[in-house]
């Protein structure tokens, strides 16, 4: 077979592969719809605020409900040690920019 | 159009023929470039399922909370002000909600205590999530002793354990009656965590919110809008991680196109100079160039995309858990949803592809124009 024969199959294959990613992300998100149902029903249930994805301190467990001096909670000049942080971004309402709505100032 | 398919199909066959000539550095390019693809990738696929499933799940998470605020922190509300706020005109209910955290110093795990006003639990029964059953090895009708705010010792039997279709939300609750929360806590009947307020018309949550201000000026409500937008703006392209890896893969593309922008090597200008030599039109050169640069780049990218789908989506993103379990010792164990879009691809071919390419084309274009004679001589 000529070489360049067998590179463009190897490219049509690679793109079969990055359309069949977006057929099975359809039919898992098709699947995923009573899992995601089962999570709404709890969140509405148990009025939860949060996504339980950092539990090693309350302002990254509880990152909506963290007070405003979160990041500087432990000392002063301390933003933050967890490694969770290095994940997501300190809460809007910190930054200059003030995320929260003016009733919070 | 025949004729033009078999002139492609020779400069490809000439372009692989000369890339496997310089199979070891161009093997190595090929690794380093797919593993950069998949590692941006990997970020953001991940990144935007979260915040998609985050929007998704929290779209039921109550109107407005309001906590009480003493120092700047937060403080146990008086369940009176649940009371006040029900007197505004819009408040559909005001309910005061019970929850907290338990540090069990023996697993050294963190717990969130909630008591469930609907279906309430008897007193000395709890449901558990199931992040603590798999951690703490404790199952349905296993008994879990607490330590009391007094020192006492409390001793609780699970009654259920909450399904793992839900780990993402619940992984590390413990769901308690409001006496065995009271008495482990020693939160005081007339006090509660905080307020969590129903109203009836979404248009008016701003308004309410600014009167429960007026009405109780240490309360701090926070809006359902404020909760969805957290989860958009802390997993955004410029949080921490995803912020790093993108300046990562920026330099190294930057290291790769100024590789290639800044000249060619002495063997690939002497190549370009034999093929105008034998005939080869510039434009021909520039065709094998192109092909060069796309045999490299988008084969890599297609690569590196269809990995990292199947490390986010299949595997549960193995390479990120260390990052995301971080010092917690109960950590979900939950597999993303694959929300991707085109618009997701389109961006990081063009983050990608499109630099490399062209970086590959313009010097190869400047040797391409030069005297043939010239370039085999120098």
């Amino acid at each position: 077979m000529r070489r360049s024969v067998a590179y463009l199959s190897c490219l049509g294959f690679l793109f079969l592969l990055l359309i069949s990613i977006f057929i099975h992300a359809r039919v898992e998100q098709g699947h995923a719809a009573s899992r995601l149902n089962e999570m709404t029903r709890l969140v509405q249930e148990l009025e939860l605020t949060d996504l339980c994805l950092f539990t090693e301190a309350r302002y990254t467990r509880h990152p909506t409900q963290a007070d405003l001096q979160t990041p500087f909670q432990d000392h002063p000049m301390a933003m933050e040690h967890f490694p969770s942080g290095s994940f997501m971004k300190i809460p809007e309402g910190i930054g200059r920019r003030g995320g929260h709505e003016a009733l919070d100032q | 159009m025949k004729r033009w398919i078999n002139k492609q199909k020779n400069i490809i066959d000439f372009t692989l023929s000369s890339l496997l000539r310089r199979k070891g550095k161009n093997t190595a390019l090929f690794i380093v470039y797919t593993v950069l693809v998949f590692l941006l990738s990997s970020v953001m696929f991940y990144t935007h399922a979260l915040k998609k499933e985050a929007s998704i799940i929290l779209q039921s998470t109550p109107d407005i909370v309001v906590q009480r605020t003493v120092a700047g922190r937060h403080d146990l509300i008086p369940t009176r002000y649940a009371e006040e706020i029900r007197k505004i005109r819009g408040v559909n209910d005001a309910v005061p909600r019970l929850w907290g955290y338990y540090y069990d110093p023996q697993s050294r795990a963190n717990f969130t205590l909630m008591v469930r006003e609907s279906h309430p639990l008897a007193a000395g029964d709890i449901s558990i999530g199931s992040g603590i059953s798999r951690t703490l090895k404790v199952f349905q009708g296993d008994m879990m002793t607490f330590r009391t705010f007094d020192g006492d010792l409390l001793t609780l039997q699970v009654a259920d354990i909450l399904p793992a279709e839900s780990e993402l939300v619940s992984s590390d609750l413990i769901l308690m009656s409001e006496e065995d929360f009271r008495f482990l806590t020693g939160m005081a009947r007339d006090s509660a965590t905080d307020v969590v307020v129903r109203v009836r018309n979404p248009k008016e949550f701003k308004t309410v919110a600014a009167k429960i201000v007026t009405m109780l000026p240490d309360s701090r409500p926070i809006l359902k809008d404020e909760i969805l937008r957290t989860y958009d703006s802390v997993f955004d392209w410029r949080s921490g991680m995803v912020v790093l890896v993108i300046f990562i893969a920026v330099l190294a593309f930057i290291i790769f196109s100024w590789d290639k922008a800044s000249g060619l090597s002495a063997e690939e200008r002497m190549e370009i100079g034999i093929l105008k030599a034998v005939g080869w039109e510039t434009a021909d050169v520039i065709n094998m160039k192109v092909w060069e640069g796309t045999a490299i780049s988008l084969t890599s990218f297609l690569s590196g995309v269809i990995l990292a789908y199947i490390h986010v989506f299949s595997t549960a993103a193995p390479l990120f858990a260390p990052v995301l379990k971080g010092w917690s010792i109960l950590y979900p164990s939950f597999r993303l949803t694959p929300f991707i879009n085109p618009f997701q691809i389109a961006t990081l071919f063009f983050l990608t592809v499109v630099p490399y390419t062209v970086a590959t084309i313009v010097p190869s274009w400047r040797a391409a124009t030069i005297d043939p004679d010239l370039i085999m001589r120098s």
